[in-house]
């Protein structure tokens, strides 16, 4: 499946090319134009069969979370700092791909027979941390991994039974998304795809994009928070997996689009597919960025469950993946003008 | 036999503390070349002679790395996710977010949880998470996993070796199976060398637990003289105290109440002549490897041990520098060869009542 694919590849924000061309080979034959704008974001047309057509924006982001090079010192290791948010709880231990030859780096920290009284308790921070490859200098280390190279988490997709693992599942399940719906049948309405850059430093890309597509509504596709072990007190904001495509109503960076909302649950409701609300609070995405495009854009966020996001290995549901391009499909192929009308 | 890819097929087989079985099924067959006998002692640790040249009856030397790793422990299930302990000294600092091995009716890949950190209030974000808050998750459905899965089933970390730069390499189990390569890796130099002793080559098991396969394996040995190998603290940032040794700088042989000082001096006399780069060990009590049950087997055993350095210890990114592992090789086969059958002899204590002990 080309989840496999776009999660294997590395594509940090700022650094997104080997993702690009994962789509572009995925994307090619069904889409009727494509360029790559000033930031590289993947622009790709596919016309609508309908007459006066609506422009339709659906945005996955391409970028995930890293590390940088900041700093070498004397012994050869290399000082990173996060690009993105990456929870510091998930350092120690990790395995990473330094750089385009994917030079393998490792993090650990203080022995845990060496630790004083209480100093285990204390999650590390990434600036007491170090990526060790191997170096023996800071000449060597420099020449590696000079100031500026990316690191991503060094994971391969895995199939556990009806779920996948991997890294990268945000935003490389809404690719995935996008992918699928491309591959498709024509919309009625132009269907402008972006696949964005920089999402995890700004939603940057998006806003670029959706200034260049000038959508009259746009669908942010991402994978999503869920929150679903066991917990003291059973309820989450988030998402549980299992449980369908979710429907963010307010997130930290927009109000979805009332009218969009509408739409989207009324297909689910009508074909029984089963979906659940991102409730208000947590997160931004895309739609943060391209709701505000120009004089304004009618904008929401559909996106897969994904447990463990922004860390080494990200889970996810194949029921839920299909149930989100299901839901897409159904609504989009009832979005028409009257949707819009206030 | 290749160094590195022995290494990593030992640091990628699985066997935590009791459950030893996949690594010493890989040891049987990979030592069957090179020793005369094999047998399981009753706990599982695997038990190898190879037969000395001296004159009958021999004396006998034991040579022990631990073959178990530290890993968890299924303690319950809760909505399809695995409540866990540990088996060792697993660092639950490394754990969230790692991949895993549940060996349950069959192995089932999964990820160490938690709840995510957007939820969570800030001061919990900077702890380290409690083991009532860390789960394993396998992805599947609830009904699924209990039928799958059982309290007491073992979770192993799931990580391939990498190779770093420098011939150094990261894995999970290199505490010790660097030390079971090494001797394995010796016992194919000695196929090719004299010596007088009958050796003994134990892979034990049990170590992280409490050295149990050391203590019971000792006493069915019965050994004259013993080395114990396992891995030592190497140079990482922020760790540099006494006791810690740099990557690449060879071994370190312990000195201290748990060793022998004359089978420490024969090896440090070793290490010279054949200019082998090491350090010298202050082990003021506890060793804390298996030298220090071996040590008080049966009516005591001089013994020594001999540590590999090793950084980010109990971590899945354990990292050696394979120079290390060719030098300890190097340093075992040839102290091996080079015992004399009177060896024991020159351990004799101070008996008179004159001058102190020059073993």
């Amino acid at each position: 499946m080309i989840l496999e694919k776009l999660s294997n590849a590395i594509g940090i924000s700022g650094d997104e090319g080997d993702v690009r061309a994962v789509v572009l080979e995925a994307i090619q034959e069904h889409v009727d134009e494509f360029k790559v704008d000033t930031l590289g974001n993947l622009l790709a047309f596919k016309r609508g069969t309908g007459r006066n057509r609506l422009r339709v924006m659906l945005a996955a982001h391409m970028d995930e979370v890293g590390l940088m090079v900041v700093d070498h010192d004397k012994d050869g290791f290399l000082q990173a700092r996060t690009v993105g948010g990456i929870d510091p709880r998930l350092l120690p231990g990790a395995l990473f791909h330094v750089g385009p030859e994917r030079i393998p780096g490792v993090v650990g920290v203080k022995p845990i027979h060496l630790l004083k009284e209480g100093e285990g308790e204390k999650v590390s921070k990434i600036e007491s941390l170090a990526v060790d490859i191997g170096a023996k200098s800071k000449d060597e280390a420099k020449k590696l991994a000079p100031l500026g190279t990316y690191a991503a988490f060094a994971t391969q997709f895995r199939e556990l039974g009806t779920t996948v693992s991997g890294k990268a599942f945000d935003d490389r399940a809404g690719c995935a998304v996008l992918v699928e719906l491309l591959r498709g049948e024509r919309f009625r309405f132009d269907l402008h795809a972006a696949f964005t850059v920089q999402e995890e430093v700004g939603l940057r890309g998006a806003q670029v994009a959706a200034y260049a597509i000038e959508p009259d509504c746009a669908f942010a596709l991402e994978g999503t928070i869920a929150d679903d072990t066991p917990k003291e007190k059973e309820g989450s904001p988030t998402t549980e997996l299992g449980q369908g495509p979710a429907i963010t109503v307010m997130d930290r960076s927009v109000i979805s689009d009332r009218r969009l909302v509408r739409l989207l649950t009324g297909a689910a409701d009508e074909l029984d597919i089963p979906y659940q609300f991102k409730q208000p609070g947590i997160g931004g995405t895309d739609a943060g960025a391209i709701h505000l495009a120009r004089e304004g854009v009618p904008a929401v966020t559909v996106a897969v469950p994904c447990r463990y996001i922004h860390g080494p290995a990200a889970l996810l549901s194949l029921k839920d993946f299909d149930n989100t391009v299901r839901l897409m499909r159904e609504s989009l192929s009832r979005l028409t003008r009257r949707t819009l009308k206030l | 036999m290749e160094v590195i890819p022995l290494l990593k097929q030992l640091s990628e087989t699985s066997g935590l503390s009791g459950f030893e079985g996949p690594a010493r099924e890989f040891l049987r067959q990979t030592w069957q070349p090179f020793v005369d006998e094999m047998r399981e002692g009753k706990l599982g640790s695997l038990i190898a002679l190879k037969r000395g040249s001296g004159d009958e009856p021999r004396p006998k030397l034991m040579l022990a790395a631990h073959m178990d790793e530290i890993g968890l422990m299924v303690t319950g299930i809760e909505k399809g996710f695995l409540r866990i302990t540990r088996v060792g000294g697993t660092d639950r600092r490394v754990l969230l977010g790692l991949e895993v091995t549940v060996h349950g009716e069959r192995d089932l890949p999964g990820i160490v949880a938690a709840r995510p950190p957007h939820v969570l209030p800030a001061e919990e974000r900077k702890k380290t998470v409690p083991w009532t808050k860390l789960f394993v998750d396998v992805g599947l459905p609830a009904e699924e996993v209990e039928r799958l899965v059982s309290v007491g089933d073992t979770i192993s970390i799931q990580r391939e070796m990498t190779e770093l730069k420098n011939r150094r390499v990261a894995g999970k189990a290199m505490d010790d199976r660097a030390c079971v390569a090494v001797i394995t890796l010796a016992l194919e130099q000695l196929a090719r060398m004299q010596h007088a002793w009958d050796v003994f080559a134990v892979a034990t098991v049990q170590e992280e637990t409490g050295l149990k396969g050391a203590t019971t394996a000792a006493y069915g040995v019965a050994p004259d003289l013993a080395v114990a190998l396992d891995a030592g603290f190497a140079e990482q940032p922020g760790v540099s105290e006494a006791g810690v040794f740099p990557l690449g700088e060879g071994p370190s042989i312990g000195i201290g109440p748990n060793f022998s000082p004359g089978l420490v001096a024969r090896l440090k006399k070793v290490a010279e002549a054949h200019e082998i780069p090491y350090h010298i060990e202050p082990t003021p009590g506890d060793s804390g490897t298996d030298a220090w049950a071996i040590q008080i087997s049966r009516a005591g055993v001089p013994t020594a041990l001999i540590s590999l350095p090793i950084r980010y210890m109990h971590q899945p990114v354990e990292t050696l520098d394979v120079k290390d592992v060719e030098r300890t090789v190097r340093l075992l086969a040839v102290f091996v060869a080079g015992l004399e059958e009177n060896f024991l002899e020159k351990l004799a204590w101070n008996t008179t009542t004159e001058g102190v002990d020059k073993q």
